[in-house]
């Protein structure tokens, strides 16, 4: 029975990573919420509108560091975050003016703009791959870890190690951030609390005075800053691969499903549930269990429940699960 | 209209009760006629632009941001004003105080009578030269119902003229200076409150003899 052991070995493998994840999912969930709250229908172009950030980004960084410019021990591609959101807040703004802005002025069905942005994901899709290709791309420079693992076996005299790399305690930091501006911004602002008056009932904002249009812009570009930050978090922490982006949509949606759509709080928790539930159901856990059991025992198999290749279907089953049970979410949102 | 004086359209369903409050407010085009503000012609105008001109208006339903705090929703009716809001606040809370106690919580959750006073003190926001009310007392019970129209005797002592469309037509004739009878479309009768309550037509056709 070794505890400190245990507990460090499921600190590393699976709470740090899922918490850095679930940060990443909760950015990507909040701007899919976003768009339901105010647009009204489901953005299935998130995905790839990260993975264009991501790109810009990656590029920028490139330039920066071909330049000789550097944050340090913090990744440079910081510094050309800034760039990345100006640039996708362009893309997003132009396909609203000219796609979604048409189907607006039809009144068009939900559905209709939900199929509306398949095409668009598809553009967005091309347009990524046909810039950067199609591979894996690294731009993580500067110090890796804040805690590497063999610093804190020395620190602690641990047998287990404990790695707290730089990308994870970032996402956290800027994720934080992120969710604290966001709050900040729509509890508290004019600009935002029209923007959460137009979601909750439109025809009495208009009424108001509120302008459409206007909601409808700060919108893309808030949803424009969520997603490139939360595709660079994940590109740091992982790797950028335009497919990977694109498969996130689906815990992406199931986060923002599971938490309510259209709440910024439940867009939060979903991700984090998501994330916890596919880091621990598809990690090996025999080496926890083995410090927690007597000494010299290990367990048979590799108390594995699912391989990770079968990561997705976690989110899937959780988005049936809630969908059958509570459709509208955890913290009630609009019932899809 | 004059200052402080209530109007109120009252008749049987389907009789355009409602249909006369969208035309005035121009969620309808008036095919005949005009409406007039102060004067200003305002038949062309878009009910956003009414409500920037000066006119307050409650719709019947979905008449609150029920996500939204009580004070969230008085700011949102002043949405279109620049200009230092508080004390309109001040006047809505002193007319309807229970607001001032729950301005901290969701409008939605919220008695149904409260819910109007919000609804209400939301239109008044904007200090609209006209407020207009579609059948304010829908749905509530008849307690709530006579505190609710004292209220709105209390908001048109302020000195605002209110446009009522009502479904209770004794209680709101009783509190009108100007009652319209809509019967089938038509105006058939105009006089005040009382004239109209003790009418024999009126009170035949509609008020149950």
């Amino acid at each position: 029975m070794d505890l400190l052991n245990a507990l460090v070995t499921l600190m590393n493998f699976v709470i740090i990573p899922a918490t850095a994840y679930g940060a990443q999912l909760a950015l990507g969930a909040l701007g899919v919420t976003l768009i339901y709250g105010i647009l009204r229908f489901s953005n299935f172009a998130h995905g790839d509108t990260m993975a264009f950030g991501t790109m810009i980004v990656i590029l920028c960084t490139w330039g920066l560091q071909a330049a000789g410019v550097s944050l340090g021990p913090l990744p440079t591609a910081l510094l050309a975050l800034p760039l990345g959101i100006a640039l996708t807040g362009l893309l997003v703004i132009g396909t609203d003016r000219v796609v979604y802005r048409f189907y607006r002025r039809q009144k068009a069905k939900p559905v209709i703009y939900v199929i509306a942005s398949l095409g668009v994901m598809f553009i967005m899709n091309g347009i990524v791959r046909f810039i950067i290709g199609v591979d894996d791309q690294r731009f993580a420079d500067g110090e890796r870890f804040i805690i590497s693992a063999r610093t804190f076996r020395e620190m602690t005299g641990l047998e287990e190690g404990l790695a707290f790399r730089t990308s994870q305690g970032l996402t956290i930091v800027i994720a934080i951030i992120a969710v604290m501006l966001l709050f900040w911004f729509l509890n508290r602002t004019r600009t935002g609390k029209s923007m959460r008056a137009f979601s909750d009932n439109e025809d009495l904002a208009l009424l108001s005075g509120i302008n459409p249009e206007r909601v409808v812009m700060i919108t893309w570009l808030i949803v424009a800053a969520l997603a490139t930050t939360a595709g660079v978090l994940y590109g740091l922490d992982k790797s950028f691969k335009p497919f990977t982006y694109f498969q996130l949509l689906l815990p992406i949606f199931a986060s923002a499903i599971v938490g309510g759509l259209g709440n910024p709080v439940g867009a939060i928790l979903g991700g984090f549930l998501i994330a916890f539930s596919e880091v621990g159901v598809t990690y090996a856990f025999r080496k926890v269990v083995e410090y927690l059991g007597p000494e010299g025992w290990s367990p048979e198999g590799l108390m594995q429940l699912l391989s990770t290749d079968y990561k997705f279907a976690v989110s899937f089953a959780i988005l049936l699960i809630v969908l059958l049970f509570k459709p509208t979410g955890i913290m009630k949102g609009k019932s899809v | 209209m004059n200052p402080g004086e209530i109007a109120v359209i009252v008749g049987p369903n389907g009789a355009g009760k409602s249909t006369a409050m969208k035309a005035v407010f121009g969620m309808l085009n008036v095919r005949r006629g005009s409406v007039r503000l102060d004067g200003e012609d305002i038949t062309d105008l878009s009910p956003q632009a009414r409500v920037a001109r000066g006119m307050g208006f409650v719709p019947q339903t979905n008449n609150i941001f029920a996500s939204m705090t009580v004070e969230e929703n008085l700011e949102m009716g002043a949405f279109i004003r620049r200009d230092d809001i508080r004390a309109t606040m001040e006047q809505v809370y002193t007319l309807f105080p229970i607001l001032r106690d729950k301005r901290r919580q969701p409008a939605g959750e919220l008695s149904g009578g409260q819910r109007q006073q919000v609804a209400v003190g939301r239109a008044l926001m904007t200090r609209p030269k006209v407020l207009m009310l579609d059948e304010p007392t829908a749905g509530v019970s008849p307690i709530v119902m006579d505190e609710l129209f004292d209220r709105i005797i209390e908001v048109s002592r302020t000195g605002i003229p209110i446009l009522m469309v009502e479904q209770n037509a004794r209680q709101a004739l009783e509190i009108a200076d100007k009652g319209y009878v809509l019967v089938q479309g038509r105006n058939a009768h105009t006089g005040t409150g009382k004239e109209l309550l003790a009418d024999p037509d009126v009170r035949r056709s509609f008020l149950g003899g």
